[in-house]
């Protein structure tokens, strides 16, 4: 009686315990499914290179350049702040304050990652929208500029957390021997902690960028919406996750429109599945050394 | 370039990482204080207890929170055995081939996968396919699997914090692998389980883009009595009221933001808490 039981159990463990390989698949096969379908009616190219995302005009044209682009911009934008904020705070965080203010800072940037999105998108549609607006003198504030500012704060936890953990596992050898030839300790830092922690600090950004890039409703409320492709980063543009979210509801169910987005979930599940499948093989060398 | 000396060099690092830091917190306790300052007056026991009024203007936005709550509820009771299953094979069983590798990196990817894309997804399966509607269950589903390496992963890190003692000492009295981990892992690793189950919870009410097309509805005239039913949202109705309709009333908006970063907060605060007294009390 008890070996069936435990046989039973140990069974529907194995099957939780491969229900992430399955969900995975799922996910997949069903954006691959519709995605496929858009594709064979579009072709591949017209998508990928098509300089027009006119959904619902008629004849409709699914050309996701300018979302692309959006999203190139805001993510460029907001790594550019957000990577040399991440990694200067994740250093002084481990390497500089004394242990009880450590945990404070930890918990205040832990914070920072559990603020809802929407809320995130709300204090910046009403303070840094007209800031942007009034500072560089422009037609409206809802730009790239403003999402990568927003996002990049969104970022920055995720980035300072998985930093702060890679310098804190350089052996402490490493530091010792450098402060024993005379270097000072910043001196140490820099050139002994910094290269040690390195790969984990790449694999930081790279989940930073993944966030950045999957980020979906502040982005929507900051960057204007707008889908074409843009100039400069003081333009309103649509990001890939923005047009999902705001065009889904108008479509209609199994139309080419409705495909499309789609196509275009199908096409930020793999730039994130390589992303995360690079910060992974990066976190994996950093725990080796 | 002027050459600075090393101790001038250092002070000047120092003083630069720290400027970092500071740039680093301060949005969040710009964005924690402007929604406290502006949102604490708006609340009052009307807010939280009645139904929209004037187009969402007036009245309150208790089906929102109902909404939420019945959505994030559902979700964890999906998710948290599932994962804490799969955190059980994955620590205790799984042996170091192939197929747990693959296991984790469908784990890495999972919590990789945007927001947005976890909604399309629901939309397609549970609404679409299984034919459940825009409903509570669908959003429920829709975020349980979006929460689950979440899950698996904290569960495995405190099944990982319980000695290997533990386990050889009751494996010698001819306990059986279920046994040992069902009546001597399990319960050492329930607190650590617990905190991130909370956290998970806490992360969950916060989330838009996954209920958007799976369970969130503009307006709803009744609280919601069904796993069937659509319902409003805190996030969604927050998003709805901030972007969507023209000469709202900022105090409305300003309370809605504060109901909702009060949940997520409280929730958090209680986790880092629960993980520091549980951390401080264990025996091992």
């Amino acid at each position: 009686m008890r070996k069936t039981l435990d046989f039973i159990v140990e069974k529907i463990i194995f099957i939780c315990g491969i229900a992430s390989i399955i969900f995975v698949v799922l996910i997949f096969s069903f954006l691959f499914k519709e995605g496929l379908s858009f594709f064979k009616d579009f072709g591949v190219l017209n998508f990928i290179g098509g300089r027009f995302w006119y959904p619902s005009s008629d004849p409709a044209s699914f050309g996701i350049l300018p979302l692309i682009v959006g999203s190139v911009f805001v993510t460029i934008g907001a790594c550019a702040i957000a990577v040399p904020i991440g990694i200067m705070t994740a250093l002084f965080i481990s390497e500089i304050v004394p242990k009880g203010i450590r945990d404070i800072l930890k918990s205040l940037v832990e914070l920072m990652a559990a603020i809802p999105s929407v809320v995130v998108g709300f204090v910046g549609m009403i303070t840094l929208v007209s800031l942007v607006k009034n500072i560089f003198n422009l037609p409206t504030g809802l730009t790239a500029f403003s999402g990568s500012i927003m996002l990049a704060f969104m970022a920055v936890p995720t980035i300072v957390t998985i930093s702060e953990d890679a310098i804190r596992s350089v052996p402490w050898q490493y530091k010792q021997g450098a402060l024993a030839l005379g270097a000072t300790k910043w001196q140490t830092i820099r050139r002994i902690v910094l290269k040690a922690a390195m790969p984990g600090i790449i694999a930081a950004v790279m989940l930073g960028i993944g966030r950045v890039i999957g980020e979906t409703m502040a982005v929507m409320m900051i960057t204007g919406n707008a889908a074409h492709i843009p100039h400069s980063i003081f333009e309103p543009v649509r990001t890939m996750t923005a047009a999902i979210a705001a065009e889904m509801g108008e479509t209609v169910r199994g139309g080419m429109h409705y495909k499309s987005l789609f196509a275009i979930g199908l096409v930020l599940f793999l730039i994130t599945f390589l992303i995360n499948f690079i910060a992974d093989l990066f976190l994996g060398k950093s725990k080796n050394t | 370039m002027i050459k600075l000396s090393p101790k001038l060099s250092q002070k000047f690092s120092y003083a630069l990482l720290c400027f970092a830091a500071i740039l680093a917190i301060a949005p969040v306790l710009l964005i924690v204080f402007m929604i406290i300052k502006n949102g604490a007056s708006a609340i009052s026991w009307e807010f939280l207890s009645s139904m929209p009024k004037d187009g969402m203007r007036g009245g309150g936005i208790l089906p929102a929170i109902l909404g939420t709550l019945s959505i994030v509820l559902c979700a964890i009771t999906v998710t948290l055995p599932v994962g804490v299953c799969a955190a059980i094979y994955l620590n205790e069983y799984a042996k170091d081939n192939m197929l747990t590798r693959i296991i984790k990196l469908a784990i890495v990817n999972l919590a990789g996968v945007p927001s947005v894309v976890y909604g399309l997804f629901g939309f397609g399966i549970f609404v679409m396919f299984l034919k459940l509607g825009v409903s509570i269950i669908a959003g429920a589903l829709t975020l349980s699997i979006m929460e689950l390496p979440v899950i698996i992963t904290t569960a495995r890190s405190a099944l990982n914090s319980v000695p290997y003692s533990f386990r050889e000492a009751s494996l010698s009295l001819g306990v059986s692998r279920w046994q040992t981990i069902r009546h001597v892992v399990l319960p050492s690793a329930i607190p650590g389980i617990l905190t991130g189950a909370i956290l998970s919870i806490a992360r969950i009410s916060g989330e838009t883009a996954p209920i958007l097309f799976t369970a969130a509805a503009f307006y709803v005239p009744h609280l919601p009595y069904s796993i069937f039913d659509q319902v409003m949202a805190l996030p969604y109705h927050l998003y709805i009221i901030s972007t969507q309709i023209p000469n709202m009333p900022k105090n409305v908006i300003y309370g809605t933001a504060f109901v909702l970063l009060m949940m997520v907060l409280t929730m958090s605060c209680v986790a880092i808490f629960a993980r520091v007294y549980f951390r401080k009390r264990r025996k091992w």
